[in-house]
């Protein structure tokens, strides 16, 4: 078997884990346009900022220390414990709940009816507010977060595939317990907006505003939770990245590769989150390195927008996406 | 004329009982228009009540002050013999008014059996946690509700559809699941908006035998918007008329036949 091959193989199955973290932010798109028909500009901040309250809360930060210190002239960072990860996984899913209800009550409780453009110009606003507000609460440096996910290389990856080609696959841990917890996300999604009774609330809400409120769905309960659910996938999305490259403010620019994610997909479609990150993972990495060093390299920046370009041009509701009729 | 504390008998035998929705001195304005202008009327337990009127006459918009849509300006709703006070449609849903829409508004991405059970929503009560782990109360109340539906969707001739998406049907068909839905609640009251219009006479035949037999076999209480005058005087016990947001008629559908007023304003001329 010829090298490139082999080193294909290997590379695409690299390109499927990074895919995933695609797809988990990408999940977060889709939940709160499905639900609500707001374009979540914000969700790559959302990630961001669960990972910075898991941080801080695990390190036993003073949330607003610096404004605290600068105010009372106060000398306080630590409150000097550390919190296990399992606690501090729930305080924070905790905190995003209650951002959420925040988020529903202060701004699109308000913006109900509006034009897709202005709510989605609320959520440019709510992305750039909670990265303020990030940065006022935990600080902007670069931190370590840890929860106790094996990283690393997989050895007995790395054995068999050494026994089977001569040449050892590097697959990183992380990677394989991040592809794992992403399809137990989706897959407890999707049994509870099936089988239990808010998620056919939430299903409802999702597909008609006037005939879920006829039928007595509080709209804002269900807008709570749907965020709620947003919010979770989030800090999923945020404890993989976070673990992987630190939880740093350019955690928020994920947001933007999830874009040509969704386009891919269609926005609508959970499945075409899932399928649309992994294809952009694959095809990234693959292109980079069988273009790649054709045309100069550094072809991960763009290829996807391309992708997704081409996908505008030929098929503008992505591969799962509703298809658009118009009536004449 | 009608005994108004004590309920009354029909031409055909049926009891009606006391009061459940009393309107009083309605007023609903959008900006400078008047909508709806001092009108008031009672529903009482049992009856078909129909709410007719020409074009733009005020008809849907009083249907929506009813179940909560539409807030007016004036006046109070009186439901069940308490003064209710300002609700939001899910409100008014939770208390048992269930109602249809002119243009049809059902859950398109869902089945037929899926919408039914939505209307059940509020009749469920398990919370996330026992859903969750799907024992007992949750399940037995899944079959229970589901049971209920399957007796709507019988009853409504709806069998052969349960699993079939709703954006798939005809017209007609998704007309009849808007009222599976509503009755799966089990409502006190039951509104329609125009459950007649755009439908062919075969549709209209089929609707009007629901609607009584739905009145008859549930005792279910009505109140229905129509525009088709021989179906409204067929169907229903009593019928109020609007013209240009104003009450012009209210009695029985001959007492209404023979007003001149309503002659004048909704039927134009006089016909033999």
């Amino acid at each position: 078997m010829s090298d490139t091959l082999i080193f294909s193989m290997e590379v695409f199955l690299n390109g499927l884990m990074a895919g995933v973290l695609y797809a988990l932010v990408a999940l977060g798109f889709v939940l709160i346009y499905k639900a609500s028909g707001i374009f979540n500009y914000a969700q790559g901040v959302m990630a961001l900022f669960a990972a910075l309250t898991l941080v801080g809360i695990m390190d036993g930060q003073v949330p607003f220390s610096h404004l605290i210190n600068a105010a009372l002239g106060t000398d306080i960072h630590h409150f000097g414990w550390h919190v296990p990860a399992f606690i501090g996984i729930i305080l924070s899913m905790g905190v995003m709940v209650i951002l959420a209800w925040i988020v529903q009550k202060v701004i699109f409780r308000h913006l109900v009816g509006q034009e897709p453009i202005i709510l989605f110009m609320a959520t440019i606003g709510l992305a750039y507010f909670m990265e303020g507000l990030g940065d006022i609460m935990w600080g902007s440096d670069i931190k370590k977060l840890d929860v106790g996910l094996p990283q690393g290389i997989n050895i007995a990856i790395d054995e068999v595939t050494y026994g089977i080609f001569g040449y050892g696959f590097f697959i990183d841990n992380l990677d394989i317990v991040a592809t794992v917890i992403a399809a137990l996300l989706v897959g407890v999604l999707v049994i509870f907006s099936q089988y239990t009774k808010q998620g056919r609330a939430m299903r409802a809400v999702a597909d008609d505003h006037q005939a879920a409120l006829s039928v007595g769905i509080n709209l804002n309960f269900i807008w709570v939770m749907v965020w709620s659910v947003a919010g979770f996938v989030a800090l999923v999305a945020g404890i993989m990245w976070g673990t992987k490259s630190g939880v740093q403010f350019s955690l928020s620019l994920i947001a933007l590769k999830a874009l040509p994610v969704l386009m891919l997909g269609g926005f609508t479609s959970i499945p075409g989150a899932i399928v649309g990150g992994l294809i952009i993972g694959v095809g990234e990495k693959l292109f980079e390195f069988l273009v790649g060093p054709m045309i100069g390299g550094a072809t991960e920046n763009w290829f996807a927008y391309v992708l997704a370009l081409i996908f505008l041009v030929f098929r503008p509701q992505g591969l799962f996406g509703e298809k658009i009729i118009e009536r004449v | 004329m009608l005994d108004q504390t004590e309920g009354y008998v029909t031409a055909d035998g049926r009891k009606i009982g006391g009061v459940v929705m009393d309107m009083r001195n309605i007023t609903l304005r959008f900006g400078g228009v008047e909508a709806i202008k001092n009108i008031s009327f009672d529903i009482r337990e049992g009856e078909i009540r129909a709410i007719i009127g020409p074009n733009g006459a005020g008809k849907s918009s009083m249907l929506n002050v009813i179940s909560g849509f539409y807030v007016p300006q004036e006046g109070e709703v009186w439901f069940h013999g308490a003064k209710r006070p300002q609700m939001k449609p899910y409100q008014v849903a939770q208390q048992g008014i269930a109602r249809t829409f002119q243009n049809i508004a059902l859950f398109e991405g869902m089945t037929v059996l899926d919408n039914v059970m939505t209307g059940r929503l509020n009749n469920m009560k398990t919370n996330l946690l026992q859903q969750a782990f799907w024992r007992g109360a949750a399940e037995r109340e899944e079959v229970e509700n589901r049971e209920i539906c399957e007796k709507v969707i019988d009853f409504l001739e709806i069998q052969h559809i349960r699993k079939t998406p709703v954006s798939r049907l005809p017209y007609g068909l998704k007309k009849r699941v808007e009222l599976a839905r509503a009755l799966a609640s089990e409502p006190k009251l039951l509104l329609l908006d125009e459950p007649m219009a755009g439908m062919n006479v075969e549709e209209k035949e089929d609707m009007s035998r629901f609607i009584l037999s739905v009145n008859d076999e549930f005792g279910t209480t009505i109140a229905l918007i129509e525009h088709d005058m021989g179906v409204v005087m067929d169907l229903s016990d009593r019928v109020v008329v609007m013209d240009y947001g104003k009450k012009i008629g209210d009695g029985t559908p001959d007492e209404v036949r023979n007003n001149q007023d309503v002659i004048d304003a909704y039927l134009g001329v006089s016909h033999d």
